[in-house]
């Protein structure tokens, strides 16, 4: 297999979400939004924001992403793109793991790089910052590879809205625990570095295999 | 092959079948090769399926789209430029697809059958949307692919202007032999 049909679906759904950048603009101001209501309906206890910020930034990330799935393949399959890529010089799970690359790159990435937003409306600590960050490249494309398999699924369903979050949101749960627990400072010795192992074996298994269940949900779909 | 046949009576769906989307419940769809040295290749990489869905971005150009599947399907730069100049849109390369009418956006779709060269071509109404002068270019296209050797399998309910040849076979589904 040639990397080059490999790497034009990649630059080409880059290059789809930088000409709508309404849609990546939106799900970072949602992020954002997170961040801002909290200390308003907690109160401005700096201490108790700061101690609790780790958790609202990975929350807040595992909604904007789930907010995100509906779209991961629903263009291509509507406008026929779907099936004619079947006939490409590349396999349904290539197309599949090369579609979820470029679904962290424009759904999760900008909202890492919008974390030192949050972390400064919260009271955060850089080095706890940094950790959050680490943690963040570490399980997010979990959440990326859960949702689309969510995605593909639901793909064919005209309405398919929060079917897909729904399906996942109960495998990507421990992403959550593990990511929480990777950044916690006060959680014991070996616990943060080890969830953190954890957090991403999580990540390689998931980018591993999702791409072949997803291939499998659209075969399924188109039928 | 020319399929024909009243609205609904299957065309489309029997043209899905042959390209492997649909699961089929009795019977076998076979392919034979005629290179042996290419193993790793399946049929399904041999075929163009153009249906009536075009499969365009509309916020990328003409040249932009089209490279995409020269990417995807094999094929080069100036096939593109190629392609697009003989589907008549040469001249707005550059627009966003978003400006196509119906029929560009069908010639656009046609126009991937020229960038990369595959043996079998599906075809879901090649002529819909298009003018005469389209008709007149996909029947063209139709009849310089049979000079090469390939294959062609058009379900269509229009006319194709076509050149006499003995290899047009036209099938009617839904009527008694």
């Amino acid at each position: 297999m040639s990397m080059k049909p490999f790497n034009a679906i990649l630059i080409r759904d880059i290059k789809l979400a930088s000409r709508s950048f309404g849609d990546v603009l939106t799900l970072v101001l949602f992020f954002i939004m997170i961040g801002v209501i909290i200390p308003f309906a907690i109160g401005p206890n700096k201490m108790l924001l700061a101690s609790i910020a780790p958790g609202i930034i990975w929350m807040a990330a595992f909604l904007s992403s789930l907010l995100a799935i509906d779209r991961f393949f629903r263009a291509d399959f509507e406008d026929g793109s779907l099936l004619a890529m079947r006939h490409a010089n590349i396999s349904l799970s290539a197309i599949a793991f090369a579609k979820l690359i470029a679904l962290w790159v424009i759904t999760i990435l900008p909202l890492i790089i919008a974390t030192p937003i949050l972390a400064m409306m919260l009271f955060m600590d850089f080095e706890i910052l940094i950790r959050t960050i680490l943690s963040l490249l570490a399980g997010t494309p979990a959440l990326i590879a859960f949702g689309g398999i969510g995605a593909a699924i639901t793909v064919s369903l005209k309405r398919g809205g929060l079917i897909a979050p729904v399906l996942i949101l109960p495998i990507s749960i421990p992403i959550l625990i593990f990511g929480i627990s990777s950044i916690k400072a006060n959680a014991g010795i070996g616990v943060e570095s080890a969830a953190m192992l954890f957090l991403i074996a999580i990540s390689l298994l998931a980018m591993v295999f999702a791409p072949f269940a997803i291939a499998l949900a659209l075969r399924l779909d188109q039928e | 092959m020319i399929l024909r046949g009243a609205n609904g009576i299957g065309k489309t769906s029997l043209l899905m079948a042959l390209a492997g989307y649909l699961h089929i419940e009795a019977g076998l769809i076979g392919w034979e090769k005629t290179k042996q040295d290419d193993d790793e290749k399946t049929a399904y990489e041999d075929m163009h399926f153009i249906s009536h869905q075009y499969a365009i971005k509309e916020n990328l150009s003409l040249t932009e789209n089209l490279k995409f599947w020269a990417d995807m399907n094999g094929g080069s730069k100036d096939d593109v430029f190629m392609a697009l100049e003989k589907a008549g849109l040469g001249h707005g390369a550059d627009f966003e697809a978003l400006m196509l009418s119906q029929g560009q956006k069908k010639r656009l779709s046609l126009a991937r059958l020229l960038v990369s060269k595959k043996p079998i071509w599906l075809l879901d109404e090649p002529t819909s949307a298009l003018d005469s002068e389209g008709d007149k270019w996909v029947a063209s296209l139709i009849d310089n692919h049979l000079d090469d050797g390939g294959l062609v399998i058009a379900a269509t309910h229009l006319d194709l202007p076509m050149k006499k040849n003995k290899r047009i076979k036209t099938i009617i589904l839904g009527q008694d032999k």
